[in-house]
């Protein structure tokens, strides 16, 4: 009887946790399938399937062109901070210099910066630059903290890969570029597949960088084209339409996670355990 | 440079060319691998927070940044009309400080406690657990804007479901203005940042636990040790490490808050942070010389809790 109870409680408590996990965005999707009319009325399950939300969403503001402005910085940021961190990272894990050290810490506290603390030096580098309200102004600053999480995760994934190979391929007399690009990136893609989609995650999520630099709505990315959405009044949020939005940049997010579940958390515990 | 390499004990590899000639060649090779990293680290990190340190002793505006005087330490504090003036006068900045340090010890906390339920669930083996797990990821992976502007909904003074449903439950008795409310909204916000980060937690506790020892359980369970002192006396000290830099990863994201508070509760001085505080002056007064300045004290204040942290919790940070 005991046992039973234990089970029980057990159970409740794991329903309990999925429940808090799950309701808020389960929510979201009810409530974006809702008529503006029906908005007001709680329910918890969808009653019908409207789509109206999702129409109105990309006609009241330039929502695709923030849709494609997220992929295209994100994806930017991603090519960047791999291309520069598989290099950094080689260097860094596999040979022995002067100053690697007091490098790597470097490159962690970089990673611990506030972003807030440099707005006002990064806006004055961007406005120098002539990127003001364009896009590769969020890509430049976003390699402010995808670059050294990505070189930080790479080198010590590089680690862990057996010397032989490398040794053999010297032996032969290939060249460092050569041993990088032919030995280790075939044998990094998982790992480059990780640090690839945390940095991803980063860049598309993220909110101030985006907020400051950019003025008119098609430079907008997501998250601040969402932040904005307004009504006729601040009472009268168009939440129907809020929630689809919301709804359409999650769901691809969620599935990757969802997809990527090992190899995320993974990245995860060897950014910040090992870290 | 080149004695320390010929005093370095001669590696395996480095064969017949001899440790120095070789051990120098790899050096150039590694700097030069570097170099692209590291330019981009000194133009996007180092040149904005000199230009920023620099910025915070002039009188810059936003509207035009190349015109501006250095005015030595006038925007940290100065005497004017007989009266102390400036950011270190600025009950506005100490609020938000205030609220940026109550903000970060009740959210670390509430996020600790929960992730490690989460985590002890988790640990076990049961059916669906693989579901659970997927689940608890959910949080993690919707964006920071999206989690507030959901919440935010359900927590709508009118329409909302969580009034809704405490209604329902008895409860309440009348429904309650989560995010307009000056009251409510310090919990509020940290209602979303709980939800939205707990999740973290529970990967990196889960981490540590899936590495403990299976011996000492057993050891324990032979003996008829309750698990509640087990969980006190076996686990809670072996994972303290992990648990530590967990918690310290979070408390720095928590230090510099600023999307769920934009969101949520906007300028509002109960929930203004240091970060609300600074893109307030920076952006909305435009005024680049007193943010800056503001910047420049957030950057110091988090450094500053960083570095008593670690040595007060006695955090390592092993990088072999």
């Amino acid at each position: 009887m005991k046992k039973f109870f234990g089970r029980f409680a057990f159970a409740v408590l794991v329903t309990v946790i999925v429940l808090y996990a799950v309701f808020p965005f389960y929510y979201a999707i009810v409530s974006s399938m809702k008529p503006a009319s029906q908005l007001f009325r709680v329910d918890y399950f969808p009653r019908q399937w409207y789509w109206g939300n999702y129409v109105s969403v990309f006609r009241e503001q330039p929502f695709a062109a923030n849709i494609l402005n997220s992929v295209l910085v994100a994806t930017s940021v991603v090519a960047l901070s791999l291309l520069l961190g598989v290099t950094a990272a080689y260097a860094l894990a596999r040979i022995r210099f002067k100053g690697r050290g007091l490098l790597l810490a470097t490159i962690l506290g970089v990673s611990m910066f506030p972003q807030v603390a440099v707005l006002s030096g990064m806006y004055s580098l961007i406005k120098a630059l002539g990127l003001y309200n364009k896009l590769p102004a969020l890509s430049l600053s976003y390699m402010l903290f995808t670059l050294p999480f990505t070189v930080w995760l790479l080198t010590t994934f590089m680690r862990g890969l057996p010397q032989e190979l490398e040794d053999a391929a010297t032996m032969d007399g290939a060249s460092p570029w050569v041993i990088v690009t032919r030995i280790f990136i075939p044998l990094m893609w998982p790992a480059m597949v990780t640090t690839g989609l945390l940095a991803f995650i980063a860049a598309w999520n993220e909110f101030l960088f985006a907020l400051t630099f950019t003025l008119t709505e098609d430079v907008r990315t997501v998250p601040v084209a969402i932040a904005l959405i307004s009504g006729a009044s601040e009472h009268e949020l168009p939440w129907g339409n809020i929630m689809a939005a919301s709804v359409i940049v999650t769901v691809p997010v969620v599935a990757l996670v969802l997809i990527f579940q090992r190899r995320i958390v993974s990245g995860l515990t060897a950014g910040a355990v090992k870290g | 440079m080149p004695d320390n390499a010929q005093r370095q004990l001669p590696e395996s590899r480095t064969g017949a060319t001899g440790p120095s000639g070789l051990e120098k060649t790899r050096a150039r090779t590694a700097w030069l691998f570097l170099a692209p990293t590291l330019v981009t680290l000194l133009l996007i990190a180092l040149w904005p927070l000199l230009h920023t340190f620099v910025f915070s002793f002039t009188d810059a505006t936003l509207a035009d940044l190349s015109a501006y005087r250095f005015i030595g330490f006038d925007n940290y504090l100065q005497r004017l009309d007989g009266e102390w003036v400036g950011l270190l006068t600025d009950d506005g900045w100490w609020r938000a400080v205030r609220n940026t340090l109550f903000f970060t010890v009740v959210s670390v906390t509430l996020e600790t406690i929960v992730g490690m339920a989460i985590a002890l669930v988790l640990h076990r083996t049961f059916p669906g657990r693989g579901i659970v797990r997927a689940a608890v990821l959910i949080p993690w992976a919707v964006p920071t804007i999206v989690s507030t502007k959901m919440w935010s909904w359900m927590m709508n003074d009118q329409f909302g479901v969580i009034n809704h449903g405490l209604m329902a439950l008895g409860l309440l008795s009348e429904p309650l203005a989560w995010t307009s409310d000056p009251d409510l909204m310090m919990a509020s916000v940290l209602m979303v940042d709980v939800w939205k980060a707990a999740p973290f937690m529970a990967l990196l506790i889960l981490a540590a636990l899936q590495m403990l020892p299976s011996d000492c359980y057993e050891a324990a369970r032979v003996d008829g040790i309750h698990p509640v002192k087990v969980f006190f006396k076996v686990t809670l000290p072996l994972i303290r490490p992990a648990l530590m830099v967990a918690v310290i990863f979070r408390a720095m994201d928590a230090l510099r808050v600023f999307d769920v508070i934009y969101v949520l509760t906007s300028n509002n001085i109960k929930t203004m942070t240091m970060a609300i505080y600074v893109r307030q002056q920076l952006v909305e007064f435009q005024m680049t010389g007193y943010g800056s300045a503001a910047s420049t004290l957030l950057f110091m204040i988090i450094a500053g809790c960083i570095a008593m942290y670690i040595a007060l919790g006695r955090v390592r940070f092993d990088a072999e």
